[in-house]
């Protein structure tokens, strides 16, 4: 037996071989992942019944005037979204578009302490893979790590072992955002003394990496200690995600095929350049 | 006295130590959250060693460690491994006093979270906190109650 566990333990370390019996055995389990989640279910649904006409009405017209705004808003982007992509093409700049998403519900299921990983119930069977990102209404939550038939393990941007590109929104800095292990809190240990950076700067996704489309809100700077005996500076951020709030997720297919180009020239540049040195090599030449 | 009526009892007491173990749970709680599912399998192996056997162990630390995601095997090896010794010494530890027991108990927890801690180390190298071990000692106080509750439960079903 102890054998045959530490040949299972080395095998799933180092390949994929024994994905479908855990596959099968996550089916099994799925029944007590979904009771544990019964209570909350059961309770959120007494209180909708009986919740009054007057809040449901209420609830109703302040979604509804949401709703107009977010609409009005939404006029205004596909504009800016148009705009966005002739200048890009002017600037020979290949551009990613054309997003997927599907709502995951969350499993009330906590999986390991000190860890970051959650548990949503659309599975392999919606066609969810590993890889994918995950954002919610605020901002990016994880990505995808594991996928079973019925359900899929997400770890979140808070994670220790997790890692994500980001970018400063005001001025292109890149830079990469590490999980703190707390869940308000993400690190920025690559950035000298004397980057350009400041408490309320926004990050956004840098999409380098190609794991997370590019220009999703991630954290907002919230602290900058310049360590002056040290090469980088402590940089803290906070999440934009409701990380430990949101009930319902989105999980993301990127579309791959890059929109093309308004005029092809001979020598597209594919690279997925930032703006400031697609502009420098333009001046350049 | 059945012997199915016997294994359907351990199997749901081991189904609601799952349900306990996974349940959300504040946060410092998540910190101190005992290994249920390895207390009741103690137990078994203490009270019907016949039937519940290294086998059982490692088939229900298979399903702990797909129910939590952690590595295949993971938890199987820490069960079967644990369970070992109180199925050796089924036969003493009956007849030890709660303390006594308790300390065997200890050492039991502290087995475990070593083999986990080597394993998840393998799999993840992250900074572990002090407070890795506090599921041990609180594993250790909770026994006399899963101990007390479950025995209740094979008297009244009359398992032996």
């Amino acid at each position: 037996m102890v054998l045959l566990s530490l040949v299972m333990l080395a095998t799933e370390q180092r390949s994929q071989r024994l994905a479908g019996l855990r596959s099968f055995l996550s089916v099994l389990v799925y029944p007590i992942q979904y009771l544990v989640g019964v209570p909350g279910n059961v309770s959120d649904q007494v209180f909708d019944t009986f919740s009054s006409y007057q809040s449901l009405r209420e609830e109703n017209r302040a979604l509804k005037q949401q709703q107009l705004l977010d609409k009005a808003r939404l006029l205004k982007f596909a504009a800016l979204e148009k705009e966005n992509i002739r200048l890009r093409a002017l600037l020979e700049n290949s551009f990613k578009l054309g997003e997927q998403v599907l709502i995951a519900e969350l499993l009330s299921v906590n999986l390991a302490p000190y860890e970051h990983v959650v548990l949503v119930n659309k599975g392999s069977r919606f066609g969810v893979h590993s890889k994918q990102p995950v954002l919610d209404a605020t901002g990016v939550v994880g990505q995808v790590i594991r996928t079973n038939p019925l359900s899929s393990e997400i770890m979140l941007i808070t994670d220790p072992n997790h890692a994500i590109p980001v970018q400063v929104n005001r001025n292109g800095l890149r830079t990469i955002a590490v999980g703190s292990g707390q869940l308000n809190r993400l690190n920025l240990p690559f950035l000298p003394n004397n980057a350009d950076i400041k408490p309320g700067d926004l990050l956004i996704t840098s999409g380098l990496g190609g794991t997370f489309p590019q220009g999703y809100p991630v954290a907002k700077v919230d602290a900058f200690y310049p360590q002056p005996d040290k090469p980088f500076a402590a940089i803290y951020a906070t999440p934009t995600a409701q990380l430990d709030k949101s009930h319902e997720l989105l999980i993301v297919w990127s579309d791959s095929n890059p929109i093309p180009l308004l005029q092809p020239t001979p020598d597209t540049n594919t690279d997925t350049d930032t703006d400031t040195e697609s502009t420098q090599t333009h001046t350049n030449e | 006295m059945n012997n199915n009526h016997g294994f359907i009892i351990y199997l749901l007491s081991v189904l609601a130590a799952m349900i306990i173990w996974v349940a959300p749970w504040p946060e410092f709680m998540q910190f101190i959250m005992p290994d249920w599912i390895l207390l009741v399998l103690i137990y078994w192996c203490l009270a019907i060693p016949e039937r519940v056997g290294i086998v059982n162990a490692w088939f229900v630390g298979l399903l702990t460690d797909v129910l939590t995601g952690r590595l295949l095997g993971q938890y199987a090896l820490t069960y079967a491994v644990v369970c070992y010794p109180s199925l050796k010494l089924h036969k003493r530890l009956r007849h030890f006093p709660l303390l006594q027991q308790g300390m065997f108990i200890f050492s039991s927890l502290l087995l475990s979270q070593l083999l986990v801690f080597w394993i998840e180390n393998i799999h993840s190298p992250t900074r572990f906190h002090l407070s890795f071990w506090l599921p041990a000692l609180t594993g250790t106080v909770c026994w006399p109650v899963v101990f007390m509750l479950l025995r209740k439960l094979r008297y009244s079903y009359r398992i032996t």
